[in-house]
């Protein structure tokens, strides 16, 4: 342990508050080092001389004084649980200011203001039929019978040469 | 069996009055004498007293046992004593230059009727060298002093009070106890035959 480190442990190595072990590394350096011992006394000495500095007891009227003081404190009134509580009164605030911010902002209120923004999307109800088997319908083939008539045959020149037959409706030969 | 402080100030929170005429009894004469040290004034020593006991009375319905009874009484007289001190020293210059220095201010003291008169006037000199010595020290450092010193209070609880580190509590007594060996060479080298009530051996 070096001088410096000494002059901090010294206080609790003189007043006995230091553990075993620094307070054995203190005794080895002041056994080594004659400043630091000597400084070591003068600190007893300055210690024992402290002791001297007289003491001061209170006045006698100290006790009164205070009590005086104390029965002048104004005590709880009847309205007092009437009074804000600033703690009280700052945590409802801001519980408050927490549910009205949840219920502007949160994801379920945002798509209740949508629902009533547009109404329009019930009517996406009553086609729900054709929505859920739009896929069926999509592939519906029914149609497609006619459609190599319609398509196949081109429309028909007219040939005056030869009367005119009405059209019966049946295709023709393929 | 007594309570301790801190059951002492719960019963005071609870209503009990005669608990905190017990905390009273115990602390004014440790809290008048190192608000003393601290301002070198009695009977601002004694308002301050007064104003630490009425700040524990009023803080009663909210204490929390969170520290030590003392750490608390403490803290808030250091913080008293403080204020006043810089107070004080703003309002200094308004003191005429003719005002009776807080040395001069009249000290309670049991008169010791066998002592010959130019033993007590060595022995007041004595006593008014120490205190002004104490009292000369740096603020932080005369806190730290008296409540190691004449509360012997440990080493964690004056950090809490001081708000610093253990480690910097012990350079601040070092330096402390530095400049006292200094100041009070004169005494040391001449010491009086010890009185009674000495403390703890160091």
């Amino acid at each position: 342990m070096k001088c410096e480190d000494v002059s901090k442990e010294l206080i609790p190595y003189l007043d006995r508050r230091a553990n075993s072990a620094l307070r054995m590394e203190v005794e080895d350096h002041l056994a080594t080092c004659p400043a630091c011992h000597a400084r070591a006394e003068e600190f007893r000495r300055v210690w024992t001389t402290l002791d001297e500095a007289p003491l001061v007891e209170p006045s006698l009227g100290f006790d009164a004084r205070l009590r005086e003081r104390i029965a002048a404190e104004p005590g709880p009134r009847w309205f007092h649980w009437l009074l804000p509580q600033p703690r009280l009164a700052l945590s409802l605030a801001l519980l408050l200011a927490m549910g009205l911010w949840v219920v502007k902002y949160s994801p379920s209120a945002r798509q209740e203001d949508a629902a009533v923004v547009k109404p329009q999307d019930f009517d996406a109800v009553k086609d729900l039929g054709v929505i859920e088997n739009l896929d069926v319908l999509s592939k519906f083939d029914a149609l497609s019978e006619l459609a190599p008539v319609a398509s196949a045959q081109p429309p028909a020149q007219p040939d005056n040469s030869q009367p005119s037959q009405p059209n019966n409706g049946g295709g023709g030969d393929m | 069996m007594t309570s301790s402080d801190v059951q002492l100030m719960l019963d005071v929170k609870a209503g009990d009055d005669a608990s905190f005429n017990v905390l009273l009894r115990k602390y004014r004469t440790p809290l008048v004498n190192f608000l003393f040290r601290m301002v070198r004034d009695t009977a601002t020593a004694e308002d301050l007293a007064q104003e630490v006991f009425l700040r524990v009375y009023r803080a009663r319905k909210d204490y929390s046992p969170s520290a030590k009874f003392t750490t608390w009484l403490f803290r808030i007289a250091t913080n008293l004593a403080l204020n006043s001190i810089r107070d004080n020293r703003r309002h200094a210059l308004d003191v005429p230059i003719d005002a009776p220095a807080d040395e001069d201010a009249p000290r309670r003291e049991i008169p010791d009727r066998e002592a010959r008169i130019d033993e007590r006037l060595m022995e007041r000199d004595r006593s008014d060298m120490i205190r002004r010595a104490v009292g000369s020290l740096p603020e932080k450092q005369r806190v730290a002093v008296l409540l190691h010193k004449y509360e012997e209070m440990d080493y964690a609880e004056i950090a809490k009070i001081l708000n610093c580190s253990e480690s910097a509590l012990k350079s601040l007594l070092f330096r402390a106890y530095e400049t006292l060996r200094v100041q009070l060479a004169p005494l040391v080298s001449q010491p009086v035959a010890h009185r009674a009530g000495e403390r703890r051996p160091i």
